[in-house]
């Protein structure tokens, strides 16, 4: 059983109140802080946590904060990252909606190791519900002396806000988010000057997702060398996998990244194997951005080691051979799938996400899914696949976010894995057409265990 | 229709300008949006995004930009229940098709389509995060997930008895 930090009261009940989350040792962090830190010092102690920011990039976040710029009299905002929107990821959510006062107490703390004042949740709209449960937790943090004026008589004054926004897969994109904070649609900015210079209404800004600032937390109250004590190398600390697709037990886990990927998926404790008795194909483990693999490469890097679940093994062998750890958001086909048709609903997601700002990924994202279509449809060319290959490549790095690169990468990789698939669909258009499902030779991968 | 807020609605608006420093009231046209969509009828009108703008001391294009921008606001009427049913790949994987064929043979409409008699819209939509309970739809605030075929009877009776109640 790994170690839990995030989620170990989950269980609670009634660990949405702040009653019960209180009595369960809750707000200590704040305590600490405030009474006993200096605001750099609970950065150092993010810096000495190794925590990387968890909402796809794996950015440190403590250096994250050493960054933000700190002007005489201009304000500082912190701003979390709620429009959780990545295919596969739907850990914020579940951190939200069930511990809400873990967010808004990482929230305190880490506004007041920043300077913020004023912090923001950017919620994506359709998680209209959760802005509920949000607001009531802030408001219970305000009725007990944790938010407003003087928080316990140490002069530090914050308030937090919630903001929905609208349906936009990009506004998860740090500047779009605060593109769309400031009221306006979600094109995100050329970098430099980045939000830690110039972010929300031109002041210096960081923008954190919800787990790592839930993640604040626990390294406050444990030190930062202690935290850093758990997990493998460079992957410290605890994560959130949301697992999802063909496996008995979807669900959000907590993961100490010190277990192998194999046993992330059949033992009982986490994944508990493929549903309804069929064999795993393949998975993309990080969110639908990141490349899909097959099997054999999923359970075993090219090298011949077990994977693991931590940043470095996921991304073992690069692009060629490897993934990456993103989001969490862990997606796994079973042998029924057909890789062409999950990477054309992927293709069309990427297109209608798409802001439309940069011409590579407004244009390509749309020849793509319509390529896609066809060939999924027993319509496609033998010269399709090398023209999707050409598109992609296209896209990738030349847009100003990283959507683009987004959009192409589940792409190449599909093409890159599992070429013969598209092949297939081409030479066999009646087949394709009335089997969902691809190629058999793919459902058995190079182990599968039977107990672990 | 002369469009305006009614003093409760009024008093939300405000809650909500006060979220932003003075002066960046800006800020508030996409809750506010939500907020009209609800009150006027589930979609916003030229007139309803002019009133915003007004509100707000922002140009009407300001507002529609924004509305055209975000995939949650409805630029035309829609029936009185929406079926929003996510698509996106880990929703497929668990069976998304087959719930909009199944709407689709009990109500008679397809992705875009609204009932005759106004009651349902089905709208087909990218991933909203609630992959692991796949497949899935939102209905105005909520969720509903692990969707089957007996599910969606039930939801569509739930909204027929909802309106006939309401009459």
């Amino acid at each position: 059983m790994g170690r839990k930090l995030l989620l170990d009261k989950a269980h609670i009940e009634n660990i949405r109140l702040y009653d019960v989350y209180r009595r369960e040792g809750g707000y200590r962090s704040v305590e600490k802080a405030l009474k006993t830190m200096t605001p750099d010092a609970v950065t150092d102690e993010m810096k000495k946590s190794g925590l990387r920011g968890r909402g796809g990039a794996g950015f440190p976040t403590g250096m994250k904060w050493s960054f933000l710029a700190k002007p005489e009299g201009v304000p500082r905002y912190l701003v979390v990252n709620a429009d959780e929107s990545e295919p596969g990821t739907f850990k914020d959510r579940y951190l939200m909606e069930f511990i809400p006062h873990l967010l808004i107490e990482g929230m305190i703390t880490s506004s007041f190791a920043l300077g913020s004042k004023r912090s923001y949740i950017y919620i994506r709209g359709e998680y209209a519900w959760i802005v509920d449960i949000l607001e009531q937790a802030i408001q219970e943090a305000k009725n007990n002396g944790w938010l407003g004026k003087n928080i316990l008589g140490t002069g530090y004054d914050l308030e937090i806000y919630v903001q929905r926004g609208a349906g936009a897969y990009i506004c998860g994109e740090e500047t779009a988010l605060l593109e769309s904070l400031e009221g306006k649609r979600g094109n995100p900015r050329i970098k430099p000057p980045f939000p830690a210079v110039k972010g929300l209404w031109d002041c210096p800004t960081v923008v954190n997702n919800v787990e790592t600032i839930a993640a604040v937390v626990p390294i406050i109250n444990e030190g930062g060398e202690e935290y850093a004590k758990i997990g493998v190398g460079k992957s410290t600390g605890t994560k959130l996998i949301s697992a999802c697709g063909n496996i008995k037990k979807q669900g959000v886990y907590e993961i100490d990244m010190t277990i192998s990927v194999e046993e992330f998926i059949y033992s009982d404790e986490y994944c508990g194997g493929i549903a309804n008795g069929r064999k795993l194909k393949a998975c993309i483990p990080g969110g639908s951005s990141v490349p899909v693999l097959p099997a054999n490469l999923l359970l075993t890097t090219a090298k011949g080691e077990k994977r693991m679940m931590t940043y470095e093994s996921l991304a073992d062998g690069g692009f060629a051979t490897g993934s990456m750890m993103g989001s969490g958001g862990f997606i796994v086909l079973d042998d029924t799938q057909c890789v062409v048709k999950h990477t054309y609903t992927l293709a069309r997601f990427y297109r209608h996400e798409s802001c439309g700002q940069c011409s590579p990924c407004r244009e390509g994202t749309g020849w793509m899914e319509k390529i896609l279509l066809n060939i999924e449809n027993g319509k496609g060319k033998m010269s399709d696949i090398d023209l999707l290959w050409d598109i992609q490549r296209k896209i990738e790095g030349n847009t100003i976010c990283p959507l683009g690169d987004a959009a192409a990468w589940p792409v190449a990789a599909a093409i890159r894995h599992f070429r013969d698939e598209f092949e297939w669909h081409i030479t066999n258009p009646e087949d394709a057409q009335r089997r969902n499902f691809g190629l058999a030779h793919y459902a058995d991968p190079i182990h599968v265990p039977t107990t672990v | 229709m002369n469009v305006a807020f009614s003093d409760k609605a009024m008093q939300e608006v405000k809650r909500i300008i006060n979220f932003y420093p003075e002066g960046k009231q800006k800020s508030a046209v996409i809750p506010v949006l939500h907020l009209a969509q609800q009150e006027f009828g589930g979609w916003l009108s030229t007139e309803t995004m002019d009133y915003v703008a007004s509100l707000l001391s922002l140009k009407p294009i300001e507002v529609y930009e924004v509305a055209t921008f975000y995939s949650m606001y409805n630029l035309k009427p829609v029936g009185k229940y929406m079926f929003e049913v996510c698509q996106t790949g880990p929703c497929m994987l668990n069976g998304s098709d087959d719930i909009v064929k199944y709407i689709y043979e009990k109500l008679g409409i397809k992705p875009g389509e609204t009932t005759s008699d106004g009651m349902f819209t089905l709208k087909t939509v990218e991933c909203l995060g609630a992959c692991g309970y796949a497949p899935m739809m939102q209905m105005g605030k909520n969720y509903r997930e692990h969707l089957t075929k007996e599910k969606v009877d039930a939801i569509i009776a739930e909204c027929r008895n909802n309106a006939a109640a309401k009459n």
